[in-house]
């Protein structure tokens, strides 16, 4: 028996199908979720997708954290449910309030896609196990709103409790505070960030390497052996 | 029928890289002596009936949890009076 994992579309979802196919290169069986169906189908945990949806409009992800399924997210996710925001799906974190902190426009302004070069600073998450602390990777990055932005107390508090799951190295792409390009709850179960590590998990795409497939990894373990 | 708007704005530590940009063009344009330029965005509601503090309550709450994200924006509520239109 494997594990299920969810992977929710939005209007307006990009990566759902890239998702589902890196968590079935991980060894676990994807479930599409739709964003009107407040049932998660018995899932082992959740990936919120890149993407843009609801056109970003009024803020990147204001608009989706208010769908039916995000109801049953953010209450399951308080009770343990691993879940998984990747680009838009840490916006909806952030708007849902899961995580602390906010995402606006990237401070040059323009839209941005690069490979990008990334530290996991915290490997105990349920996202990051099969990586090491302090590992360098390189996964895609691609956004219009990735400044992940909060206020001091909020930034000293993740900082002091490690929180802040990855850091961006050599370039900040968007002016997000302390470099930060990802965080996690206090427990663990809910990571965001801004890069694609689904866009990373075969050599023929991306950045040609599979740097981005632990993540999937990470949490088949977590709940395999849970 | 009455209009009640709903202003926000990010929060002043926040950075604009948005108003930053329009207040670097303003020389440019020959307008001088503008030191700062924040930009925002207006809501503006009709509501159907009259706006009474029960109504004002239920915007507040609409702006609070919905059309501002309070951790990174500030927002007002207002009545503004609608012009009659002329006949």
């Amino acid at each position: 028996m494997t594990a299920r994992i969810g992977v929710v579309t939005f209007p307006g979802s990009l990566d759902d199908r890239d998702t589902q196919r890196a968590i079935r290169l991980a060894g676990a069986e994807p479930v599409a979720l739709w964003h009107k169906d407040k049932d998660l189908h018995q899932v082992d945990a959740v990936v919120l997708p890149g993407g843009f949806s609801y056109g970003d409009y009024l803020r990147a992800g204001a608009i989706s954290r208010f769908s039916p399924v995000m109801e049953t997210v953010v209450e399951q996710a308080k009770a343990g449910l691993p879940v998984l925001g990747i680009c838009n799906g840490f916006q909806i974190l952030t708007e849902a309030h899961l995580l602390p902190g906010g995402m606006l426009g990237n401070d040059h302004l323009h839209f941005i896609c690069r490979d990008q070069k990334l530290r996991v600073e915290n490997a105990d998450t349920a996202w990051t196990v099969d990586y090491e602390a302090g590992q360098e990777i390189h996964i895609p990055l691609k956004n219009m709103d990735g400044r992940y932005v909060a206020d001091q107390y909020t930034l000293d508090k993740l900082e002091a409790e490690g929180r802040v799951a990855f850091r961006y190295l050599d370039f900040n792409p968007n002016g997000s505070l302390n470099d930060i390009a990802g965080i996690t709850n206090e427990a663990g179960n809910v990571v965001g960030l801004m890069p694609h590590p689904e866009h990373a998990t075969e050599p023929l795409i991306g950045t040609g390497r599979t740097d981005g497939l632990p993540f999937f990894t990470s949490i088949l373990k977590k709940l395999v052996t849970a | 029928m009455a209009r009640v708007v709903v202003d926000v704005m990010l929060k002043p530590e926040i950075l604009d890289p948005q108003g930053q940009a329009v207040q670097r063009a303003l020389p440019r344009l020959g307008f001088e002596g503008i030191s700062d330029v924040r930009q925002g965005k207006r809501f503006e509601l009709e509501v159907d009936g009259p706006v009474d503090e029960a109504a004002l309550a239920r915007i507040h709450d609409l702006a609070e949890s919905f059309l501002a994200n309070t951790v990174i924006e500030n927002f007002v509520v207002r009545i503004e009076e609608v012009a009659e239109a002329v006949k």
